[in-house]
């Protein structure tokens, strides 16, 4: 029937132009995110707009090509003309794409002068990465935490460990410790990494910039809408480079303000390698005396800080 | 030997007949010849076994991402897999490839009886088995191959083991067997052409070939240089890219994407050469517009000089820079635009038909196209931040480098096969090999540009199971590619060992004109020693009106 594939032809079109903000990839999803940021909102825009010009110029060129294939064949009895030259053809498909070419240019250019301005950003979040985990750390606050894939992803994506993906909720795309942040705030980003280039990308806030040794790259956002999004690692930065997702936890101001504080308390310095084990007890808001100072470390601090913050249900 | 009937040319060709045969020894002609179609062959021949010892490579990537979850190999290896493949097939297959086919053809093309420097010739082959053998020996080294990306950026590549001075050593061979073979092309070209062929009426493969070969001269010593440079940041404490001792990383990025621009023009110029060999030969109709494809090609070789960032937008670049080489990527667009639409405007109001070297080149046109788009998305900064290292741009490069270089030399080998070996292949087993193709590399690379949007990184040998429908879709198109490529090879032993097939005239296809279709199929072994008396009817583009 020829009405069916107009609905097939339709479901897939509308498939790839059904807007979703896609918090995490989604099974058969065919297109970017729109995000949650106005930055992501732009580059989604400004895909769409490349995307359907492209198809636009494809449908012509591959029409007129099949169309010739079907029409202009010896065996069909068409004679070849002699022609090689068409002055007002050849000048018309050089201006025409030079035109759609600056079409393109402007909404391209103004987006990235907006991506540029990384001043009057209210906090500044410090991401430095490792090989192969993220540094997370709120400058002047003295919140400061690695955040590594988390232990039961590890377990599971181990060479035969026989363990299916499918039962492991979001495989590799979770972490021990999440970076929470506000929203509706403006955020700036410095960027750097400790051993070998990185690259920090979570695709519903809109842009990516790489971890560069030695290097400070700049980066800012501000996420209108609460939620969990996930990102990962995209430089090859490794064997694991595959192995250090990135979780935000985008919430209300309020709410951040209490979870920093939280961190802030909780934050024990201790030397590095060495495990600490910290007591129920010492996991309430009573100040703990830095035992090292200056040395940072990746406390196991008890869940209570992620549970204070309530999970918005996923979009 | 059989009189053979060309204007005026091998008249004289007589007394050379005691001459006009391969040497009889088999080291002799194979190991020390400088003939330019044995040249091309051994060319030939070796990249068909670097395809295919690249192609397993990418068949076991994609085994490993057939399911998520990790069940074959370890992520190191997976990562040398990755960065073997792609330096397999760039150095190995497809320039190498394109190499053999200008050996082979350019000196017919232009009339000249060989290369200017046939020694020279010789030694830029042989190196290659051996800086291979090196490559690939580092797979069995402790520590393994490398495994930090084709592109080898520090500081990751440093942390490489034995293989990285073995990696380095290989492309540096690589490297003089190109500059060599470019000199080689450049001398022939300006040089040697028969009283005639005029610059502006050579055909548009040796064009493109002229071209290309000022590209490799200019920017295979940048590799040089850029791998030297880890060299002796690894072995003798010099601090190029380590910004502890006064370096920057990103410096070895602009250094080698320097050279990795041009590079990748390098690997498509021939391609559009080619294209522009066969379709007009099989729409019986004249190339539309050959000297706006001379200029375009020239534009698109020298705007290659000056977009090397685009593969750097998430360095930390500043704005101004951002701007620049989105420009003048974009730019690229309008040549090769030109490009297409004119080869679209030869197959307006032709005859066609289509045998296998057409459809070849047909689906070059299609789907190198589509690797255009794609990379003309990739141009768009704000949106690039979210295609960047993800498959989104395995994608594109796919489209451009397999249906767009390989599918090109697939086509070259199917138009010119008849007249290199005297026998038609068999073009039902010719068109079994394209319809196969081109379905599973369809299905094995379009896929990828969802999951690159959907969110996947490259380079990963395990990912969230949302991508996983997408990859298996992919896996099994690349293993059904890799099948169908075993069918090439069969009619390959068919039709050049086993010599099946009916003999080839000289003129092989009714609409191909040029030099090359006077002489015999297959042609002596040594062809045009005495310049052939040129008339313009006997160019493709001998009427300089168009």
């Amino acid at each position: 029937m020829t009405c069916r594939w107009k609905h097939w032809a339709f479901s897939g079109l509308a498939a790839l132009v059904t807007t979703s903000v896609y918090a995490n990839p989604e099974p058969w999803q065919l297109n970017m995110t729109r995000g949650v940021t106005a930055t992501s909102q732009d580059a989604y825009h400004l895909h769409m707009l490349i995307l359907w010009i492209c198809v636009a110029i494809g449908v012509v060129v591959f029409g007129a090509m099949f169309y010739s294939m079907y029409k202009f064949r010896k065996s069909k009895g068409a004679v070849a003309e002699k022609w090689s030259h068409n002055t007002t053809a050849e000048l018309v498909w050089t201006v025409i794409p030079v035109l759609i070419l600056l079409a393109m240019a402007f909404p391209a250019t103004r987006t990235l002068v907006k991506m540029a301005d990384t001043g009057n950003a209210e906090i500044t979040v410090k991401i430095t990465g490792y090989q192969w985990k993220w540094r997370y750390e709120f400058l002047g606050e003295g919140v400061n935490f690695v955040s590594s894939l988390s232990h039961q992803h590890n377990e599971a994506r181990q060479l035969k460990s026989g363990i299916d993906p499918n039962s492991v909720d979001n495989y590799l795309l979770d972490v021990d410790r999440r970076l929470v942040l506000p929203t509706d705030t403006k955020i700036r980003f410095v960027i750097t990494a400790d051993d070998v280039i990185h690259a920090w990308w979570v695709p519903a806030l809109g842009w990516k910039q790489d971890a560069i040794p030695g290097f400070i790259n700049e980066a800012w956002t501000n996420i209108e809408e609460a939620g969990i999004y996930r990102g990962q690692c995209a430089e090859l930065c490794g064997k694991d480079h595959g192995f250090m997702p990135i979780v935000v936890e985008a919430v209300p101001r309020a709410q951040f303000n209490t979870w920093l504080a939280e961190q802030k308390a909780a934050q024990a310095p201790a030397p590095i390698a060495a495990p600490v084990v910290v007591p129920a007890a010492a996991a309430a808001p009573v100040s703990a005396t830095p035992a090292v100072e200056g040395v940072e470390t990746a406390v196991p601090v008890s869940e209570e800080p992620a549970t204070a913050v309530t999970e918005p249900t996923n979009a | 030997m059989a009189e053979h009937h060309h204007a005026g040319a091998h008249a004289a060709d007589a007394h050379h007949d005691d001459h006009n045969h391969a040497p009889s020894g088999f080291f002799e002609r194979w190991f020390m010849g400088t003939n330019h179609k044995d040249i091309g062959t051994l060319y030939l021949v070796f990249s068909l076994v670097m395809f295919l010892i690249g192609g397993s490579m990418a068949l076991i990537i994609r085994a490993e991402l057939f399911q998520p979850g990790l069940q074959l190999v370890e992520p190191q290896f997976f990562n040398s897999m990755t960065t073997m493949h792609a330096l397999v097939m760039i150095f190995g297959a497809v320039m190498p490839a394109f190499v053999g086919l200008a050996n082979w053809m350019v000196p017919m093309m232009i009339g000249a009886p060989d290369m200017a420097l046939p020694r020279m010739n010789n030694w830029s082959f042989w190196i290659l088995p051996f800086a291979f053998t090196m490559l690939l020996m580092t797979l069995f080294m402790d520590g393994g191959g490398p495994a930090g990306g084709w592109t080898l950026y520090p500081p990751l590549s440093l942390q490489g083991g034995s293989n990285v001075a073995f990696v380095i050593f290989a492309i540096h061979m690589m490297g003089i067997s190109s500059i060599m073979g470019a000199i080689n092309i450049i001398a022939t070209i300006l040089n040697m052409r028969a009283p005639g062929v005029d610059l502006l009426k050579m055909p548009v493969f040796v064009w493109t070939w002229l071209i290309t070969a000022f590209l490799l001269i200019a920017v295979m010593p940048v590799l040089a240089g850029a791998v030297t440079m880890l060299l002796t940041d690894k072995f003798f404490e010099t601090s190029f890219f380590n910004a502890a001792g006064g370096g920057d990383p990103v410096m070895f990025q602009h250094i080698f994407w320097f050279f990795g621009h041009p590079e990748v023009y390098i690997m498509i110029l021939p391609a559009f050469g080619i294209a522009s060999e066969i379709i007009p030969t099989f729409a019986r109709k004249p190339l539309f517009g050959y000297q706006a494809m001379v200029y375009a090609t020239a534009s698109i070789a020298f705007l290659s000089f000056i977009v090397w960032a685009h593969h750097m937008f998430t360095v930390g670049m500043p704005l101004g820079g951002l701007l620049f080489f989105m420009y003048a990527t974009m730019l690229i667009a309008v040549p090769t635009g030109v490009k297409v639409f004119n080869w679209a405007a030869t197959m307006w109001k032709s005859s066609m038909t289509f045998e296998t070297p057409m459809l070849f080149a047909i689906a070059f046109v299609v789907l190198f196209t589509i690797g255009g788009f794609s990379g003309l998305m990739l141009a768009m900064v704000p949106a690039d931040f979210q295609y960047h290292d993800t498959y989104f741009v395995v994608a594109h490069f796919h489209y451009v480098l397999v249906t767009g270089s390989i599918f090109s030399i697939m086509a070259a080998v199917y138009y010119w096969l008849p007249k290199w070996t005297g026998h038609m292949y068999s073009e039902t087993l010719g068109k079994w090999h394209f319809w196969c193709s081109t379905i599973s590399v369809n299905v094995l690379f379009f896929p990828q540009h969802f999951l690159g949007l959907a969110g996947m990184p490259r380079r990963i040998p395990d990912y969230n199971v949302a991508f996983a429908d997408f990859n298996m879709i992919s896996s099994i198109g690349g293993f059904a590619f890799g099948l169908s490529q075993l069918l090439f090879v069969w009619l390959l032993i068919q039709t050049c060992v086993l010599k099946k097939g009916p003999r080839a005239t000289p003129n092989v296809w009714e609409g191909a004109h040029g030099l090359e279709w006077t002489l015999p199929s297959p042609p002596p072994f040594h062809t045009f020693t005495v310049p052939p008396q040129v008339e313009d009817r006997m160019l493709a583009h001998g009427d300089i009106t168009h």
